[in-house]
């Protein structure tokens, strides 16, 4: 047996059907107080792919030719390395002085920065479509090009947008992998972003990967915040108090929502 | 005042206390991100013999942060019982963890005292004790609360159920809390993080959890862990509130980070004490704190992330808690770096919080992008199981899917249980045995198929 199946599977088990109403690991065998060998293994297995998406970098070819026709302008943070990245977030946050020659002072509506954050593959996955699926959204806006930021944090698009002139900037980046997702992408929408603004004048849509928040449902989501920043001239708590009820709670969207101060047990990455 | 001491023939002075306590604290990369780690592992050993020479009572005449412009100060400051600390005022910090050490530090004399002991007192001397004094001297101390059953006790070891959903479907929500009762896990509290903040969803989580309590007549509570203020308007609205849950931190500033404050705690506490909801007691709160949350709210004032950390339980045990846990792996590598150093904090948490008198559990817990595997939580539990912790949490398969990190399994819970011999809440045992989960006279949690289970009806299985 080489590939583990996620999830256990015999026409006996009656946790298979339940399994369908949430990805938690519920009814797992038992074998005394622990669990059997193929659920410790399964475990194992799951942890070892978020600690690879963890670790792993951006595929540059990829990203260039999934944001054709659009020519990426590639930053890195001031963290040199993963290492340093994880445990320097003040690094993460702000960009290598280098980079700044690279980035064209321009009349821009709207900047997208992709970062890795936590699992570039996320960003691999879904950033390229997001940005197209924004940009065909809003064909009237002036949009930077895309910059794709290594060993990057949320903030750093602060500095990126500072360097630009970009008047609101969306950073697309990979939130800490978990064991059922290890390709989870966040948005954080800032508007008239400089560095050192606080988390509570942004926006965000997170979970968006293949279980979560659709591609489509996020840039509907996305441009509506968009449109409604330029209107409004903010983003964060003034913007997330104005916002219509989008989706019910109770909802498979609820945890959705757009959120400018972060819950409880969270973190902005 | 500066703090100065010599060793190997080199002179090391520290400029102030705060300066003092983070050069004298264990490395964890917290304090190096805030740049208030000791520069060489010689200077930490320094800083820890001239911490050692320190009397006690100076730790009620230098304020870490100034009582003007904090509240967290002034409450441990007017708080503090000059007669409980009577019998240790005239010790130094190497005395006092001596003394924590001898037989004469009984569970009444540690009791006795605790009311007079301060959070950077508690912080200080754990700083000069190694594991395993952490855990010899708490496992001596008893902290026992009340609402629904009785937790605490010496062999006992509680657990808080946390069926999470990245949606709160309650369908879902319901069958991971099936999934932990027949695990034998609950008895602290069954309390769910809601992905979303919204009035009406906590209301009909609470109404479920309430729904499930009284069809099976648990003796255990629930909570859905929103924002204080939250509790608050579910309370005015006529909702299920057991308990009220809020994250707290060491300083006023941090506090407000969470958006919360003394007097808005005050006041969420009478609201929940004048539902009358509790049957053995009225310990209501339920408080998380962890190691990192005033550093990363840019609230920490120069005090190393341990010491700050335990003024969070000055603030819980002003409220007479039901509960309070560190969430101790939960905030990421850039303050607890990997296995070693979680497992500490863990340690130091529950030492601290229990020398104060404050009932702690623990979220044995890791990230993806700590240096930490399920192997250091097995550790971080057994260690914090023979402390005498008051609770661990336990998640389905050790994996939550709505925060994406890693908790204990509810297996793990009773392999803790079975390894050392602890029992869950008595009256939750009891009923645990008339479900036939539990044989008390081999303290064995029992496996009976889900079929023919009274509890799998709560799933639309007829047994």
């Amino acid at each position: 047996m080489s590939d583990l199946p996620e999830k256990p599977s015999t026409a006996s088990d009656p946790w298979q059907k339940l399994r369908d109403l949430t990805r938690a690991r519920i009814g797992l065998a038992r074998t005394g107080n622990g669990q059997t060998t193929r659920d410790v293994l399964s475990f194992q297995a799951a942890h070892a792919m978020a600690r690879d998406a963890v670790h792993m970098a951006f595929d540059l070819d990829g990203l260039r030719h999934d944001l054709a026709p659009a020519a990426p302008l590639i930053v890195s943070s001031a963290a040199p390395d993963r290492t340093t990245y994880l445990s320097r977030p003040d690094l993460g946050r702000s960009l290598a002085p280098a980079s700044k020659e690279l980035l064209p002072r321009g009349d821009w509506d709207l900047a997208f920065v992709l970062a890795d954050g936590l699992s570039a593959q996320a960003v691999m996955q879904q950033g390229p479509a997001v940005f197209h699926a924004c940009r065909r959204a809003l064909p009237a806006w002036r949009i930077a090009p895309p910059v794709i930021a290594l060993q990057g944090r949320v903030a750093i698009g602060d500095d990126i947008a500072e360097a630009l002139g970009a008047r609101m900037v969306a950073v697309l980046i990979g939130e800490r992998p978990g064991l059922s997702v290890p390709n989870s992408m966040g948005v954080y929408l800032t508007y008239n972003p400089a560095p050192g603004c606080p988390d509570s004048r942004r926006n965000c849509l997170s979970n968006i990967h293949l279980h979560g928040l659709g591609i489509d449902e996020a840039c509907v989501k996305l441009v509506w915040l968009m449109r409604e920043a330029q209107t409004l001239k903010l983003t964060g708590v003034g913007l997330k108090e104005r916002a219509p009820q989008l989706w019910a709670p109770g909802t498979p969207e609820a945890s959705h929502q757009t959120i400018a101060p972060t819950p409880e047990k969270r973190d902005t990455p | 005042m500066s703090y100065a001491a010599t060793l190997s023939g080199q002179r090391f002075v520290f400029r102030d206390l705060r300066h003092l306590l983070a050069s004298a604290s264990p490395l964890r990369s917290g304090d190096v991100l805030a740049g208030l780690a000791a520069s060489s592992s010689t200077e930490r050993v320094a800083a820890r013999l001239a911490l050692a020479d320190l009397p006690l009572s100076h730790f009620l005449s230098e304020a870490l942060v100034p009582y003007e412009r904090d509240d967290v100060t002034r409450l441990i400051i007017d708080a503090h019982d000059k007669a409980a600390f009577a019998p240790i005022a005239s010790m130094t910090i190497g005395g006092f963890r001596d003394w924590l050490l001898s037989h004469q530090a009984d569970t009444a004399r540690l009791a006795a005292i605790a009311p007079g002991v301060t959070p950077e007192m508690a912080a200080a001397v754990s700083k000069i004790m190694r594991n395993q004094d952490l855990i010899a001297v708490a496992r001596k101390i008893e902290i026992i609360t009340r609402f629904r059953n009785t937790i605490g006790q010496r062999g006992v070891l509680a657990s808080r159920l946390q069926p999470n959903h990245p949606t709160d479907d309650l369908k879902g929500i319901a069958l991971s809390t099936l999934d932990g009762l027949l695990y034998g896990s609950g008895d602290a509290v069954i309390g769910v993080n809601p992905a979303s903040d919204n009035v009406e969803n906590g209301l009909a989580l609470l109404d479920m959890l309430d729904t499930i309590r009284q069809t099976y007549d648990i003796p255990t509570q629930s909570c859905v862990l929103t924002h204080v203020t939250n509790t608050v308007e579910i309370i005015n609205r006529g909702g299920a509130v057991d308990l009220v849950f809020q994250s707290i931190a060491g300083t006023q500033k941090a506090n407000e980070g969470f958006g919360v404050t003394l007097g808005l705690l005050h006041e969420a506490h009478e609201a929940a004490k004048s539902l009358n909801r509790g049957t053995l007691g009225d310990n209501l709160m339920y408080f998380e704190t962890g190691q990192g949350a005033a550093l990363s709210a840019g609230a920490h004032h120069g005090i190393d992330q341990q010491t700050v950390e335990t003024r969070a339980y000055a603030v819980a045990r002003a409220f007479s808690p039901l509960l309070v846990n560190t969430v101790v792996g939960f905030i990421g590598p850039e303050y607890l770096y990997d296995g070693k150093q979680i497992t500490r904090a863990g340690l130091e948490d529950h030492f601290c919080a229990k020398l104060m008198g404050v009932p702690m559990g623990c979220d044995v817990c890791y990230t993806n992008h700590a240096e930490a595997d399920q192997g250091d939580m097995d550790a971080l539990m057994l260690l914090l199981g023979a402390a005498g912790v008051t609770f661990l949490i336990g998640v389905p398969g050790a994996d939550d899917v709505m925060l994406n990190y890693q908790s204990l399994a509810f297996s793990d819970i009773l392999t803790t249980r079975s390894v050392l011999g602890l029992n869950p809440a008595p009256e939750f045992a009891a009923w645990l045995e008339k479900m036939g989960l539990y044989d008390a006279t081999t303290a064995r949690a029992l496996a009976p198929p889900l079929r023919e289970t009274e509890l799998s009806r709560m799933i639309g299985f007829q047994p």
